[in-house]
């Protein structure tokens, strides 16, 4: 007796055709995953939209609608667009450094090497560790007087500017920290794209006689640019999203220095319980989020070389 | 690559012999530099007060102290959040595991009226950044009763768009014989993705739950947001509260307690670094 037979036997039910039966399992199966990005993904696309048009501190019973104010606080508010230029900054202070070191690296692991595997563990190791705990660690070598950091700038007769009480070096702490934890990743997803890249391209040019330079800067370097555009759009994208390292090393002081995106809406919901503002600043989230993405797969199609 | 032919001039060799110094000067001082952090916790955590405030640093202890530990554990219920931690992020794996497995088998093996439409649906979910829903799934728990409890942690991040399409992706792979056999036999779908699709693509599920694991390991946000007691609290939570609350803990106590979080993650990555690695590099160039 099949699982129809009996639920028929149990229940009463009439007997099912094959076409419906699969079809109920497909319902069946997909239920769980559809109810869940309908409770907690799609609902608070549509209840943040909605919270955006009004003032609420979550305590009363019911949200005020005050229409676009949200949204005309937002432009005016200085703190947002200081917001923003501090996630640019995080982003573009580090990705330049992290494609670089991490092509340099991903070159020079593309070789059969031995211990090629524990370089590479090594290296990519931070990508995957808790935010918090590493925070502290970084907490800890930043320190003015005591932190590890102050071995090379020693060194180099600098003295340690104090990183994360500084409104001027707060930033580029979390810059180094983002290098650190980032480079790995990029160097791991520029391997894979130098193994893809076909051996018959280098062949080719070989027997024209290109040179190792050449070579480099003709095939490596322009097969390479989806996956470099890939990891520019990424950072940017992750720059949007940090939270943890923030919240921990600075709380995003000392004067708004190093405040980010999402430490400024979980700041507004959860702190200043400004529940209407932290929405609109969500669906400013999602607007930029889901811009940058469309950008990148229109530029992607035009812009890159294959 | 050209390999078969043989180079045996001396001046080549030489060269050969100086770039792969160079290679593995390059690598030993980059690994180590990346790794220095971990060193350096590793080697706080273990000393003494009067050790912690020397400048230029002592690398190594002179002694042990394993007591800044102990003083750590007992500072906070660690315990707890240990236990809160394990409870969540396994209970969290399963879940998604699951729930990504059967919609993943739904979309790659049963027919459906505009399949490929709703199979959309999900990929659409990937474009709204989980960090919008904060305010929305706090009500949401709120009118539940969920805050403050392991569901509230677990629940809202359990569905999976990106399992669905990965292990969709791994379940189109299994040859149609072998699911055309598994029908001649009489087995149903729920057993088909038990006993076929689910142990032949062994290598992606796994794959995925170690993402999955260190994901939800590390989380940061939400827990904190959902959690409002010391026994509900996860590690990483707990770990930044305890330096907040005790004035008296030095570096090398929240250098110890940074290490007793980081460990299992640790732990884990090193085991599967290669499976983690590659499973990194294969999304990344197919995708």
């Amino acid at each position: 007796m099949n699982a129809s037979q009996a639920s028929a036997a149990i229940f009463g039910f009439p007997r099912l055709t094959h076409y419906q039966r699969e079809r109920l399992t497909f319902l069946a199966l997909i239920a769980p995953n559809f109810i869940l990005f309908g409770v907690f993904t799609f609902w608070p696309l549509i209840y943040n939209f909605y919270l955006s048009f009004n003032k609420w501190n979550m305590i009363t019973p019911t949200p005020t609608w005050i229409g676009l104010d949200n949204y005309a606080t937002m432009i005016q508010d200085p703190i947002f667009w200081k917001v923003l230029g501090n996630t640019l900054y995080l982003a573009s202070g580090s990705i330049a450094i992290r494609l670089v070191l991490a092509l340099a690296l991903a070159l020079v692991l593309n070789q059969k090497l031995a211990g090629r595997d524990v370089y590479r563990a090594i290296i990519f190791s931070p990508t995957f560790t808790t935010g918090a705990a590493v925070a502290l660690v970084w907490t800890w070598i930043l320190h003015k007087n005591l932190g590890l950091l102050r071995l090379p700038l020693d060194l180099l007769g600098i003295a340690s500017p104090n990183w994360l009480t500084d409104v001027n070096w707060t930033i580029p702490a979390l810059i180094i920290v983002t290098i650190w934890r980032g480079l790995g990743y990029d160097m791991v997803i520029f391997l894979a794209g130098l193994q893809s890249i076909p051996a018959e391209l280098y062949e080719a040019a070989r027997v024209d006689g290109a040179g190792r330079w050449s070579l480099f800067r003709h095939i490596t370097l322009p097969m390479l640019s989806p996956i470099s555009f890939f990891l520019i759009v990424t950072s940017i994208i992750g720059a949007l999203q940090v939270f943890d390292i923030v919240a921990v090393m600075t709380g995003g002081g000392p004067m708004n220095s190093s405040k980010v995106y999402v430490y400024y809406v979980y700041e507004n919901a959860f702190k200043f319980f400004k529940v209407g503002y932290a929405a609109a600043l969500s669906m400013a989230l999602f607007v930029i989020t889901l811009g940058i993405t469309i950008f990148q797969t229109r530029l992607s199609r035009r812009w890159v070389h294959y | 690559m050209i390999t078969s032919r043989r180079i045996t001039h001396p001046k080549v060799v030489a060269q050969r012999i100086v770039s792969r110094i160079l290679s593995h000067a390059t690598l030993i001082f980059a690994a180590g530099i990346i790794g220095l952090p971990f060193f350096w916790m590793i080697s706080t955590s273990f000393k003494s007060d009067v050790e912690v405030g020397l400048f230029p640093p002592v690398w190594i202890p002179s002694a042990l102290l394993w007591e800044n530990y102990v003083r750590v554990w007992t500072s906070a219920p660690f315990d707890m959040f240990y236990l809160n931690s394990i409870i969540t992020t396994l209970s969290g794996l399963v879940l998604e595991v699951i729930i990504g497995a059967m919609s993943a088998y739904a979309f790659a093996r049963i027919e459906f009226p505009h399949r490929d439409a709703l199979f959309l649906v999900v990929l659409a979910t990937m474009m709204i950044p989980g960090e919008m829903a904060l305010v929305p799934n706090y009500l949401t728990l709120r009118n539940l009763e969920w805050i403050n409890t392991y569901q509230g942690i677990v629940i809202p991040y359990v569905s999976s768009a990106f399992g669905c399409f990965l292990l969709r992706q791994a379940f189109f792979s299994i040859p149609q014989d072998i699911f055309d056999a598994a029908k001649m036999d009489g087995a149903g779908h729920l057993r088909v993705l038990m006993s076929i699709a689910l142990p032949m693509t062994r290598p992606v599920v796994a794959t995925f739950a170690l993402f999955l694991f260190i994901a939800k390991w590390n989380a940061y946000l939400w827990p904190l947001i959902v959690t409002n007691t010391w026994n509900m609290r996860t590690l990483p939570i707990g770990l930044v509260l305890v330096r907040e609350a005790e004035g008296t803990l030095g570096w090398q106590h929240v250098m110890a307690a940074s290490l007793l979080v980081l460990l299992p993650v640790l732990i884990v990555f090193f085991l599967a670094q290669r499976q983690i690695i590659e499973g990194i590099a294969r999304g990344a160039v197919k995708g």
